[in-house]
């Protein structure tokens, strides 16, 4: 069996800075891993739902317009009311650090602010690797 | 069980069933034996095309006329792997997120994983996912395609061919490629300079073609995605030329040889996997590259000398 680590890389909110999205996305196709990407403004509900139909291991958020602290937990929640509790969340972004914890506390499992060193990400993949179960 | 979820177009279990096709999980073949009973409904489109000539944004909007029309409608989008790092940006997505959130609306981006010819290897049976999961219409949007990408014409009932104005003389080298899997060819980005050329041209290209044949004739249809034109008349054209391979019995006769070249890919795969095990546990292996090598043998006399030999050895239980 070939197994795929496939990752969806999502914009939630109105800002269309997405240079830091499609650097990821890049990074993480350089590092072997399937990136999907769905663009800018997308609704929780959309990128949940483009999550379980592409049947990803991980969701990478990124945001910067500020509204993160409705918007990161909002997707985290739709992928568990539709059973995808499997699937793990972090995200990126200009994000403060005293929202961090509040955050990790409601299934963002990681958060990765500007400057952090892309192998610290590919870092975070590989630990969680291991939680895949299928 | 994971078929009976599929059958009953759980959304879930239709992702995770074309992920075990993709990482070809142990269950797969089980799964699609499983499958298979319900499959033959959907009616398959490949949609193919040079990279860069809309074809996402063409099928994004044939799914909206789709939902319109009351049709349930799936979406492969096949994208290219990195071969040098194995890893893939799939973003055919980004072009039909309006619908992400209908549920009548099924998108799956595949890598190629490797695969030559266009589409990603486990296409075929995601098909059949897809099929037995209830979708109405399959929507097979192929990676952007050079002159010899051609395989979505085993997979699809008709296939779109997409081409744009500014290509220049490539027509001309399309002419023995891809131009020649067409059913429907689209010329989009009408709203461009030289589209009406570009027309011209490739119905001088299919005049060719006409004459030798006496199948249906393709259409070429003008469309701009970007301006949402011709979308209408291009789904028209579709449906006449479904009706008419119908009722000319092509499109049986294409299913038929579909099936038949499926069969023979998966025997000829079952038997090359089980010889290559044969071969690699050969001990004379050793022996006959060191005598190539020296150029003692020719490796044709070699292997001559020892074919027979060694189908026989392989023949025994």
């Amino acid at each position: 069996m070939k197994r795929k680590i496939r990752i969806l890389i999502a914009k939630p909110g109105l800002d269309g800075h997405d240079r830091g999205a499609k650097y990821i996305a890049r990074a993480l196709k350089d590092a072997g891993y399937e990136v999907i990407y769905t663009g800018i403004r997308q609704s929780p509900e959309a990128i949940a739902q483009s999550a379980i139909q592409e049947d990803v291991d991980f969701v990478g958020l990124s945001l910067l317009s500020g509204a993160h602290n409705e918007l990161f937990p909002e997707v985290v929640q739709r992928l568990r009311r539709q059973g995808a509790d499997n699937i793990i969340v972090f995200g990126g972004g200009v994000i403060p650090e005293e929202d961090i914890p509040q955050l990790e506390k409601q299934g963002v499992e990681a958060i990765f602010t500007p400057g952090t060193p892309i192998k610290d990400v590919i870092q975070f993949i590989t630990t969680n690797e291991i939680r895949l179960t299928h | 069980m994971l078929a009976n979820e599929v059958l009953e177009g759980k959304i879930r279990s239709i992702a995770r069933a074309i992920s075990w096709i993709e990482n070809d999980h142990e269950g797969k073949e089980e799964l699609i034996d499983a499958l298979y009973p319900h499959c033959g409904k959907a009616i398959v489109w490949g949609v193919t095309g040079p990279p860069g000539s809309g074809k996402s944004s063409l099928v994004d909007h044939l799914i909206y006329r789709l939902r319109e029309a009351g049709k349930k409608v799936a979406v492969i989008a096949v994208d290219p792997s990195s071969p040098f790092s194995g890893g893939a940006i799939l973003g055919d997505r980004v072009r039909m997120q309006r619908h992400a959130t209908d549920e009548g609306v099924f998108i799956r981006s595949m890598a190629s994983r490797g695969h030559l010819g266009g589409v990603a290897g486990g296409t075929a049976d995601a098909i059949k996912v897809l099929d037995a999961a209830g979708f109405d219409v399959i929507l097979i949007e192929t990676i952007g395609v050079g002159q010899t990408e051609i395989e979505v014409i085993e997979l699809a009932d008709l296939v779109l061919l997409v081409l744009v104005p500014g290509m220049g003389d490539e027509i001309q080298a399309l002419k023995a490629g891809v131009m020649e899997i067409g059913d429907i060819f689209v010329i989009n980005k009408s709203d461009r300079d030289e589209a009406d050329k570009l027309k011209a041209e490739v119905e001088y290209v299919l005049g060719f073609k006409a004459m030798d044949e006496h199948s249906a004739k393709n259409p070429v249809l003008m469309t701009s995605a970007k301006l949402n034109v011709g979308i209408d008349e291009l789904l028209d054209a579709v449906e006449t030329y479904l009706q008419t391979i119908l009722h000319n019995g092509r499109l049986e006769e294409k299913r038929r040889q579909r099936v038949a070249l499926e069969i023979k890919h998966i025997l000829a795969g079952k038997i090359e996997n089980e010889l290559q095990q044969f071969i690699q546990n050969d001990e004379r292996m050793d022996e006959w590259i060191q005598n190539v090598f020296n150029h003692k043998r020719s490796p044709y006399a070699l292997i001559n000398e020892n074919f027979k030999k060694f189908l026989e050895e392989y023949k025994k239980p």
